[in-house]
């Protein structure tokens, strides 16, 4: 090539700095099984919220006052006097609520297909630090706006320190750094959510992606990809990440901000999951509201916390929910990775699971009457049977024949015909004459066709849990 | 499969369950393109409202600007006699008056849409009728023991609570007009209206050019998913 100044520069930094070697080790010759699927995009589009949350983040601290005589209204500032500010919050409130989503769609992808078993337990591990770090965050976060809701729930939650025995009362009067949250709490909050946990983040998505590329990904099917090697060394089902991963990732992040600028944009409040009703009443430690309930993403923590009668063992049980996760790879006994040659057991106790923890996280949102106290009970139990029966019923699963190599997907063009075949089954044509005289073929629904297609993939499902 | 459909229900239950009664709240017409209902609600908080709640988030440049009104007809028929056109709504009344008078200082009403909802403050300000025993005579079926006086009566009339009998309890059925007031019970509803349409406006006044913008937003982010659709199946194509 010709020499010239640009590519000069470009070489004096290449002699000096490993960037060729940092971008083939993790991009260009990073060898990725090349049968991920739909679970797959979660990651990279938990990179990207990240980055969404530190942007928008930066641009709010500029107008945003850390003072409980101005929080409040700083925020509403923000909203109508600073030039596009409502458009940077509704990103980062909205942002908090998908990283939760993709956050937990990415764990859940981890539990079906075995991506936390050998010799993974160390990303898993980090994996978990990020989502505990992740959730100091956002409680940290939702303080700052200092409605009645932020104020409130940090004043609950805070003051569960204060159960454990002993220590409890100093401790709680330690992090609030008053006998109430107030403006001392206001402070330091700001300081961790907008420091502090951030460089965490930083560093511990770092060490994941790191651990991740150390020991390869894991596939849809949880086999190993390296054993079958080509004459270069490449693994015959792995492909370079980049480019096709990445081109592939960015189809994930265009349907994904689809729907989140559809949330940014049409339903900011998400009817009052993503931001609650009463924070729009600014902080008043004088008045309890009469029901308190966290953001969406905590309440399934939270119903388990209520759901146990002594305050302390209900924090025990809370702070257990989240243990019993980091001992994942441990509790899981099974020899198979992937859930598609597990027994059938183990995809009906996954099923459960997900039944009750989706219920907890309703349970969390509504107030604690006795049937509703009951059933969380129920859902706690199944919650925490799910994860220490697992050494007993992994032993006895029947696995299916596990294959040596991928099995193929089909790609979404592949599913259109039957697709197209499905919809041909719900919908009847009836030709319908119209007033000046012509026929038109109209299409209608067909209910017998509709039914014949719930019984089948009712049984469908049913089988696929056997 | 019964057996799987009886997990089903069981797993629904607490669903259905907790489904709350809750009282049931009059719908008001919410219509933020109506920039003529939006002026006259203006006028009617700034006439009726403003003595004791401010707005304190809204400024009258914002109203001009989104109402497409002319500066100083906002300050001739809007605004309080002595307003400056980039001053927010705040009221005259101080926290200590407040406090001597109704116990508390009424609260600012710049984001009461958001925390309560439009049908809500609909149905409160048509839920008064008289009741002897409260310190200001009056209470309110959406908010029991409330600490406002009906400041809207001589317009509304005085209205009455009928009763009805539920399970043992008195119920409050519906409310009626004992005495006329000024306007009639449609002229009055479209009033309520007109200032419910206000405060959802003031609660959010960036709302309407958000959903205006939406679309292109979506528009855009559809293309790239075309674009990079296409990408990927061409980067893709050769893999088998």
């Amino acid at each position: 090539m010709k020499s010239n100044r640009w590519t000069d520069c470009g070489n004096w930094v290449l002699d000096r700095f490993p960037l060729t070697k940092l971008w083939n080790d993790h991009m260009a010759h990073y060898y990725a099984p090349k049968n991920f699927n739909f679970w797959y995009f979660f990651g990279s589009l938990a990179l990207l919220v990240l980055v969404n949350q530190f942007l928008t983040g930066i641009l709010l601290t500029m107008n945003y006052k850390p003072d409980a005589k101005l929080a409040f209204d700083s925020v509403e500032y923000i909203m109508r006097d600073v030039n596009w500010g409502w458009l940077v919050r509704y990103m980062h409130s909205t942002g908090a609520s998908a990283f939760f989503i993709v956050i937990y769609l990415h764990m859940f992808r981890g539990i079906m297909y075995g991506s936390f078993k050998q010799p993974r337990e160390l990303i898993w591990i980090f994996g978990m630090l990020l989502f505990v770090a992740l959730m100091a965050e956002a409680f940290m976060g939702y303080l700052l706006p200092w409605g009645q809701m932020s104020y409130w729930g940090a004043q609950v939650i805070i003051s569960l320190f204060s159960a454990i025995p002993v220590i409890g009362d100093e401790l709680s009067l330690w992090v609030r750094g008053d006998y109430v949250v107030s403006d001392a709490t206001l402070n330091r909050f700001f300081a961790f959510h907008v420091i502090s946990v951030p460089l965490v983040l930083v560093l511990l998505v770092l060490l994941h992606i790191i651990a991740l590329h150390e020991v390869g990904s894991n596939n849809p099917d949880g086999i190993n990809i390296k054993e079958f090697k080509d004459p270069w060394g490449h693994p015959v089902d792995g492909v370079p990440f980049h480019p096709y991963y990445t081109v592939k990732d960015l189809v994930g992040v265009a349907v994904f901000l689809f729907f989140f600028a559809t949330v940014i944009f049409y339903m900011p409040e998400m009817g009052g999951y993503f931001l609650e009703h009463a924070n729009f009443i600014p902080a008043d430690p004088l008045k309890t509201p009469e029901h308190i309930a966290p953001v969406w993403y905590f309440t399934p923590f939270y119903a388990i916390l209520r759901a146990v009668p002594d305050k302390f063992a209900g924090v025990i049980a809370m702070g257990g929910a989240i243990v019993v996760l980091f001992l994942l790879p441990w509790l899981d006994r099974s020899e198979v990775r992937s859930i598609r040659y597990r027994g059938g057991i183990y995809k009906k106790a996954l099923l459960l699971f997900v039944i009750s923890f989706v219920s907890l996280g309703y349970l969390g949102t509504q107030p604690a009457t006795p049937t509703a106290t009951t059933f969380a009970r129920i859902f706690t139990a199944i919650y925490f049977g799910f994860f220490l029966l697992m050494p007993i019923y992994s032993r006895w699963e029947k696995f299916k024949k596990v294959p040596s190599r991928l099995t193929p997907v089909t790609s979404l063009e592949d599913r259109i015909p039957a697709l197209i075949e499905t919809f041909e089954e719900i919908t009847v044509k009836t030709p319908v004459t119209k007033e000046d005289g012509t026929t038109v073929v109209r299409r209608k629904p067909n209910f017998n066709g509709m039914a014949n297609v719930v019984v089948r993939l009712a049984k469908k499902l049913k089988e696929s849990l056997d | 499969m019964n057996k799987l459909l009886t997990l089903f229900l069981i797993f629904m239950l607490p669903f259905t369950v907790l489904a709350s009664e809750g009282l049931q709240l009059q719908k008001a017409d919410i219509d933020l393109t109506n920039n003529a209902s939006l002026e006259r609600g203006a006028k009617h908080f700034v006439t009726y409202c403003l003595g004791c709640h401010s707005a304190k988030h809204i400024r009258y440049l914002r109203i001009a600007i989104d109402f497409d009104l002319k500066e100083d007809k906002v300050l001739k028929e809007i605004a309080p006699l002595g307003a400056n056109i980039y001053d927010k709504m705040t009221s005259a009344m101080n926290a200590h008056d407040a406090e001597k008078w109704f116990g508390i200082m009424p609260p600012d009403l710049s984001l009461i849409a958001r925390s309560r909802g439009e049908d809500w403050i609909y149905s409160y300000l048509k839920g008064f009728y008289t009741d002897k025993s409260k310190p200001l005579g009056v209470n309110n079926t959406v908010f029991p023991d409330v600490g406002m006086p009906n400041v809207l009566w001589q317009l509304q009339g005085e209205q009455t609570p009928v009763y009805k009998n539920v399970d043992g309890r008195e119920v409050i059925e519906k409310l009626s007009i004992k005495e006329a007031g000024q306007l009639s019970e449609k002229e009055f509803d479209t009033m309520i209206n007109d200032l419910t349409n206000f405060l959802v406006y003031v609660g959010e006044p960036v709302k309407l050019e958000r959903e205006r913008m939406g679309k292109y937003v979506l528009f855009f982010i559809f293309m790239i998913f075309i674009l990079s659709y296409l990408l990927k199946k061409e980067y893709w194509k050769d893999l088998h």
